[in-house]
């Protein structure tokens, strides 16, 4: 009823892009989420995924993790099946996806993004936790390495987030949402992050809301609604004439 | 004291204890990932969908061994909780809903066994109905090894498994994107709830087992921040409880072991969530009556110093200001000599030096603060 997505190779589509998604469709109940959607991320660029509410920006990233479910469409990572790249793919996820009265530790939530690369059995060690800490650094939350999670701030609780993503230490990172409603000193954190990762050569996917800064922080863009209306460099892609057709023409737009 | 004594030389006492601290132990623990989970109502289904496989293991062997009637009930909930998933993924019926559906469901079908086996003139059926409320008494030192070895097992995987489900617990999705089989987990975390669920039937039964998965969690969240704490004090709760319920029932003739191992669980529970640090009930009240007093005192230093400023702090002016009769101005004016922020001068009261520099940071800060509500609107 439900297919997984297919891991054919396609012949036209570079086996080094770091995301190539075709076809792809998703359907919650009756109503299509994603409907035939295209997208090819090119390497080594924060790439920006813009549109409005119910357009199914989160969506086309659980899809393409494997989070949800899928009716149709294929996608690939750097050429290869989600399994076999897996090892290379960061995901930070909305931070109200999770209960922060959780008892652990900020430090503690860090460690998670190495569980992956330890295998069965095998608890974090010291090892483990000097890279956590490292990570936690390039956010600047050292400090808060053992503050219970639920007595940080919601920026500060983005940064522990985007500090687990970052012990994964993958080539390709997914982040959803991560500017939505933190105060200006995570902003800053996040944005030196993304410029960071970018200087290593790796390439970053961000669902952003906002097109006031949409321009200043990305160098790609797609936008989407439902369909992908448009995707590109910043430059070609950002046009009113882009913006109206993915929002509609009753779009308040301030420049 | 010869109560206490008695567990050591009593063969009955102590194997009672035994299996109900054991019992303790092992809800304590798999009920930290239940509750952490928001599954204590799957718990609670799993318990009371055991009883129709009791009787049906009955019924089928003939035979009333603890093992298998426990196994059949283990069986019994496992499928209760595969059907409550299976209903949630296809149906559109919301959890609780689905939760209390399949509760009374399992629950009516074993006692509608329960009757039929009754009423059939099996003499060796006497006795089943202890699975409803459990009799801990019947615990002999056989049915101990029994939950030894089920509990073992169910902690033993909890200790192998313990930083994949910690994640499962905390963000499933993201534990997804890192490839690991997050299906088969919570299929494995919920098979070992079915053996914490095994080793209650005899002591508390199946009406009375949820509250040994919740409470012991619950009670022990208030202690801690952290889940290896959490853990551990969970099941020294659930041991305590089971070991206090076997002795206060010894006391008398005719004190029901599985209720008051229950009820010890629950006035720890009520302990905890009153007097515990951090987070207790009465901490709360504390800090925040404090916090209370501590700004009506900054507003009334505030107002004291305007009339400072004036020249003219007496009771009656600061009554006049703050539209309150001139006795309780005369107590405000105390409380703020007691901190040391006015002091007694022949025309009234002036503030200390203390208390001016006080002032002047409160000043300081109520600035910045309207300052930044008006640059937010």
């Amino acid at each position: 009823m439900i297919a997984q997505p297919k891991t054919v190779q396609h012949p036209e589509s570079g086996a080094s892009s770091p995301l190539s998604v075709r076809d792809l469709t998703v359907v919650y109940r009756e109503k299509p989420a994603l409907w035939d959607v295209d997208l090819e991320v090119p390497a080594g660029q924060l790439c920006a995924i813009v549109g409005p509410n119910g357009a199914g920006k989160s969506t086309l990233i659980k899809a393409v993790l494997g989070l949800v479910p899928v009716a149709s469409g294929q996608v690939r990572f750097f050429g290869q099946s989600l399994e076999q790249a897996r090892k290379r793919i960061g995901y930070v996820p909305q931070r109200g996806s999770v209960d922060w009265d959780f008892p652990t530790s900020a430090l503690d939530v860090v460690m998670m993004g190495l569980y992956g690369r330890l295998g069965w059995f095998r608890r974090p060690g010291r090892l483990e936790r000097e890279a956590a800490l490292r990570c936690l650094e390039q956010v600047s939350m050292s400090e808060f390495a053992e503050r219970q999670i639920s007595q940080l701030s919601g920026g500060q609780q983005q940064r522990v987030f985007l500090a687990r993503a970052l012990a994964q230490n993958a080539d390709l990172y997914f982040m959803d949402e991560p500017f939505a409603g933190v105060d200006a000193v995570t902003e800053e954190a996040i944005l030196h992050v993304l410029h960071q990762l970018k200087g290593q050569g790796k390439t970053v996917v961000v669902v952003h809301h906002d097109l006031q800064t949409v321009r200043d922080y990305f160098d790609h863009l797609t936008l989407l609604n439902v369909q992908v209306i448009a995707s590109g460099p910043m430059d070609e892609t950002f046009t009113p004439e882009n913006l109206k057709r993915t929002y509609g023409e009753r779009m308040r737009w301030e420049a | 004291m010869s109560d206490l004594l008695l567990i050591f030389t009593d063969y009955t006492l102590r194997n009672v204890a035994l299996g109900s601290a054991m019992l303790g132990v092992v809800g304590g623990v798999l009920g930290v990932f239940a509750v952490l989970r928001r599954q204590s109502l799957l718990g609670d289904v799993l318990a009371h969908a055991a009883l129709p496989g009791i009787c049906l293991a009955f019924i089928l062997t003939g035979a009333k061994a603890p093992l298998i009637l426990l196994v059949g009930g283990g069986l019994a909930g496992w499928l209760a909780a595969w059907l409550v998933l299976a209903v949630l993924r296809h149906s559109r019926l919301p959890e609780d809903s689905a939760l209390g559906v399949m509760l009374s469901s399992f629950f009516g079908f074993g006692v509608a066994l329960l009757t039929f086996i009754q009423h059939s003139n099996n003499a060796s059926q006497a006795g089943l109905d202890q699975y409803i409320f459990g009799q801990a008494a019947t615990i002999v030192a056989s049915d101990v090894l029994n939950f030894t070895v089920l509990g073992g097992l169910a902690l033993l995987t909890v200790g192998l498994f313990y930083k994949e489900f910690k994640l499962l617990a905390f963000d499933p999705a993201y534990a997804h994107s890192l490839g690991l089989p997050v299906r088969g987990l919570n299929t494995l975390l919920t098979s070992l709830t079915v053996l914490a669920v095994m080793v209650g039937l005899q002591t508390v039964g199946v009406v009375l087992m949820a509250a040994m998965l919740i409470a012991p969690a619950a009670a022990a969240r208030q202690w801690t921040d952290r889940l290896g704490a959490m853990i551990g004090l969970s099941a020294l709760f659930g041991a305590l409880a089971g070991v206090s319920g076997a002795l206060i029932s010894a006391t008398r003739e005719n004190l029901p072991t599985g209720p008051l191992v229950v009820l010890s669980m629950s006035a720890i529970l009520l302990v905890s969530l009153f007097f515990a640090p951090l987070r207790g009930l009465v901490w709360d009240w504390a800090r925040t009556r404090q916090h209370r007093r501590r700004v009506y005192l900054e507003r009334l230093l505030l107002d004291a110093h305007v009339l400072h400023a004036h020249g003219t702090l007496t009771p009656q002016s600061l009554a006049e200001r703050r539209r309150e009769p001139v006795a309780v101005a005369l107590q405000n004016l105390e409380a703020l000599r007691s901190l040391g922020w006015v002091q007694e001068h022949p025309q009234g009261f002036i503030l200390t030096p203390t208390g001016e520099q006080k002032a002047h940071e409160l000043e300081q800060a109520m600035r910045v603060l309207l300052h930044r509500v008006e640059g937010s609107s």
